[in-house]
């Protein structure tokens, strides 16, 4: 498999960091991050349709674009640089794949087009009190009443979930693990949203009290395209987090070298200067990681799996010691709230365990390869 | 002329090489005829055995081989760093005497810069070269000299102006290996082996037409030999593997490969041998252990990190795009991953650590790692200074004050000896 970025790719990559400096800058990050939102709809509306970002993936049978993986991390790794505050990724990537993945040709077709043009917000609502990130947890019921299918139960740790006009449900039906849309504004559904440690990320919880909700795919073989969903989200997450790691490194280093101690910079000493080194390594290979589980999917590579895991596993230690290093080398003033790097600091950490540690996928890929012989 | 696009130069190679290569020849035979095909070398210039091909379309020439069979021009050990090293630098005359030979695998080269006093700091070489009547006169101590008792040349760095700062003073010369001024010593390595060399020069001769560009200008011949070192690490470090099919030019590879690789077979151990950590895991049953499978992946995830992060650079240069950092991080990650890997080697191996030999699995092979493995930080720089490298060159990063280049040579401070 060759990976690497085309021209084309490295041009859209250099316009659309030029474009995201511009429009997200650490200050507005710092004003969305204060709403209950977390984003502004009309602000990311605005975004969305210059670029068509959300429509990236999608096929173009179902109005998006019609580009792979590929492209939608460098899309996602760019936005992880800048701490864009808006629902790309619960929309674009959690939703929207689990729609693709699970959907029959109707339902694509209802509800890919919205999400494409960047009128629908969506989220992907799986976890469950019990903290788990794959389906094992799922306790919350879909039973059939008066014809319809509604749902009973908890939802937690949902992101975006208190804004997302497009909810996707994995529920336990008696035909087996399924998943289900339900609208934002449900009756029976009360969304909360939580305190979020990363402020510039937000949680909710949803609890589903007889929510009426139509069925994604065949009920009860929702297991397959939900793991399917969940391998795809690691890789772009892993993308987004190579990002945020690269902008902190690159913070660290420039304040090295404008930082004075002792009559010269702190970038002239060697223990700066090698640590930075070691930054540096540890960022390109979770880059080189991210990039190439993104490829193994586009390609269909065997490996894709245990690829999408490596990678994951990789961004969420880099990412964090990243942020740490970053922390230390900016000294005290590292540790205030007016200095920007707490914001990727949280961010790492939050990202970390999002989808899953780096345990976890460690784990998850020894035991794909150990079943692949 | 006609562009120059891949489906043409693999037909005409493929063309070539269907009329021309026969198992049956001599091994320098073949190389002779290859040679004068510019086939072997094909980005080389068409002046010198080569056919001015784009580097791109190497790969390409590479597979035909491959394809049919044939052998390639010799590219093992130090030959090919000084094959760049003449390209760049030498005089048509070097470049008549020499190239040719280290094509066809007849001459053995060694590289003399490293000495017991100047290790990470190559420049600060004190080895003296002096012009006296018609030709230059040679005292020092090289050490860490792969091949250097087979070599019939070798690549000399030799100071000649002491009263010229560091980098000013030294000059490059071919020395001819074979003559009584130069004696070879074997250097006795940690893990037992002795791969190296210290060579010794005493009053050893250097025709002057052998010195390399001009008198003061060495370091910037050893500069383009050290480059492709590092570029052809990987080369280096790869396993030759000799092919089993019949034939006399098969026959002379494969004693070809015998006797260079000789030096480099506890290379794939110093590297910490990640490839058999998998199948010692299933072997041993401790792949079952939750905390060692951690540890095993995270090596693994190193390794393959750093395998695709020179795929992507070799890729942005096959796109004759500017490599970015990711083309100096490979040597720095191969240090962490064979440290890693001799970890998890370790509780592998549990008690027979303690063993060495054929006492212990694998006929020793696996205890051979876990006294390798510290070459990999040190041997081709050290991790040390590939960090410098890496902060100064890739992060422009201040340079450090050093003592040693705003003064005469002379007036350097050398090591202190109680």
């Amino acid at each position: 498999m060759k990976f690497s970025f085309s021209s084309e790719q490295e041009e859209f990559r250099s316009s659309l960091r030029r474009f995201l400096a511009d429009r997200s800058p650490t200050k507005e990050v710092r004003r969305l991050m204060e709403t209950e939102a977390g984003y502004e709809r009309d602000g990311w509306r605005a975004i969305n349709a210059e670029l068509g970002l959300t429509a990236i993936r999608i096929p173009e049978a179902y109005g998006g674009q019609g580009f792979g993986f590929g492209e939608q991390c460098l899309v996602l790794e760019e936005m992880g640089r800048v701490l864009l505050c808006a629902p790309y990724f619960a929309t674009a990537v959690l939703a929207a794949g689990a729609i693709l993945n699970a959907g029959t040709e109707a339902e694509k077709k209802a509800l890919l087009p919205g999400i494409a043009a960047g009128e629908t917000f969506a989220t992907l609502a799986w976890v469950e009190g019990i903290g788990r990130w794959d389906a094992e947890g799922t306790a919350l019921t879909a039973t059939t009443a008066n014809g319809g299918t509604v749902l009973n139960g908890k939802k937690t740790y949902v992101v975006d979930g208190h804004t997302a006009d497009l909810i996707v449900v994995l529920a336990q039906a008696p035909e087996g693990l399924s998943l289900f849309t339900v609208h934002g504004d449900a009756a029976g559904l009360i969304r909360s949203s939580l305190k979020s440690m990363d402020p510039t990320r937000k949680f909710a919880r949803l609890e589903f009290n007889d929510v009426a909700a139509a069925p994604l795919g065949t009920t009860g073989r929702a297991a397959a395209p939900f793991a399917r969903t969940m391998l795809e989200a690691a890789v772009c997450l892993a993308n987004e987090m190579v990002g945020g790691a690269d902008r902190l490194r690159e913070d660290a280093l420039a304040y090295a070298m404008m930082r004075m101690q002792f009559g010269k910079p702190i970038a002239s000493f060697q223990l700066m200067k090698h640590k930075q080194a070691d930054m540096l390594l540890e960022v390109e290979l979770a880059k080189s990681a991210a990039y190439y589980a993104a490829a193994s999917l586009d390609d269909g590579d065997d490996d894709a799996a245990a690829n999408a895991h490596l990678a994951k596993a990789c961004a969420s230690d880099t990412y964090l010691q990243t942020a740490i290093h970053a922390v230390q080398i900016h000294g005290g003033i590292g540790f205030t709230w007016d200095n920007d790097t707490h914001l990727w600091f949280k961010r790492a950490k939050s990202s970390e365990v999002l989808l899953g540690d780096a345990s976890y996928h460690r784990e998850l890929m020894m035991q794909n390869w150990a079943a692949g012989g | 002329m006609t562009e120059i696009d891949e489906a043409s130069v693999r037909a005409e190679v493929r063309a070539w090489l269907e009329s021309n290569w026969n198992p049956d020849f001599g091994l320098v035979e073949w190389r002779h005829k290859l040679a004068e095909s510019g086939w072997g070398v094909p980005h080389w210039p068409s002046r010198w055995y080569g056919r001015d091909l784009p580097v791109g379309l190497v790969p390409v020439v590479e597979e035909e081989f491959k394809r049919i069979g044939a052998i390639g021009v010799a590219k093992v050990g130090i030959r090919t760093l000084a094959a760049a090293t003449i390209l760049e630098h030498g005089t048509d005359l070097q470049k008549e005497k020499f190239l040719l030979r280290i094509l066809t695998g007849e001459d053995i080269w060694c590289q003399l810069f490293s000495e017991p006093g100047s290790g990470s700091d190559v420049a600060g070489a004190v080895t003296r070269a002096e012009f006296r009547g018609n030709q230059w006169v040679v005292n020092g101590q090289k050490v860490w000299t792969t091949s250097a008792h087979k070599a019939h040349w070798g690549l000399l760095l030799a100071r000649t102006d002491w009263d010229q700062k560091k980098h000013q003073g030294l000059s490059y010369f071919i020395l001819d290996m074979k003559q009584p001024g130069v004696t070879v010593q074997p250097l006795r390595q940690m893990n037992g082996h002795a791969s190296f060399n210290q060579v010794f020069l005493t009053d050893a001769k250097v025709e002057p037409e052998f010195l390399v560009s001009e008198v003061g200008n060495g370091w910037a011949v050893t500069t383009t030999t050290l480059m492709h070192e590092r570029r052809g690490a990987d080369g280096l470090r790869s396993w030759a593997i000799a092919s089993d099919r019949p034939g006399r030019a098969y026959d002379g590879e494969r004693e070809e490969i015998r006797t260079t690789m000789e030096p480099y077979k506890w290379y794939p151990q110093r590297a910490g041998r990640v490839d058999l950590i998998m199948e010692r895991a299933r072997a041993t049953g401790k792949i079952n252990d939750p905390v060692l499978r951690q540890e095993i992946a995270k090596v693994l995830i190193t390794a393959k990190a750093a395998e695709w992060t020179a795929r992507r650079a070799r890729t942005a240069q096959e796109q004759g795009r500017p490599q970015g950092p990711e083309g100096s991080l490979g040597k720095l990650a191969s240090s962490q991953i064979a440290r890693a890997a001799a970890r998890v080697h370790t509780s592998l191996l549990g008690p027979d650590v303690l063993l060495t030999g054929e006492d212990t699995p694998m006929n020793g092979l696996l205890a051979e790692i876990l006294v390798s493995v510290p070459a990999t930080s040190i041997a081709g720089g050290t991790d040390e200074i590939q960090r410098n490298i890496i902060s100064e060159r890739v992060l422009k990063m201040p340079r450090e004050r050093t003592g040693d280049t705003d003064k005469p040579f002379k007036d350097v401070p050398r090591n202190i000896v109680a």
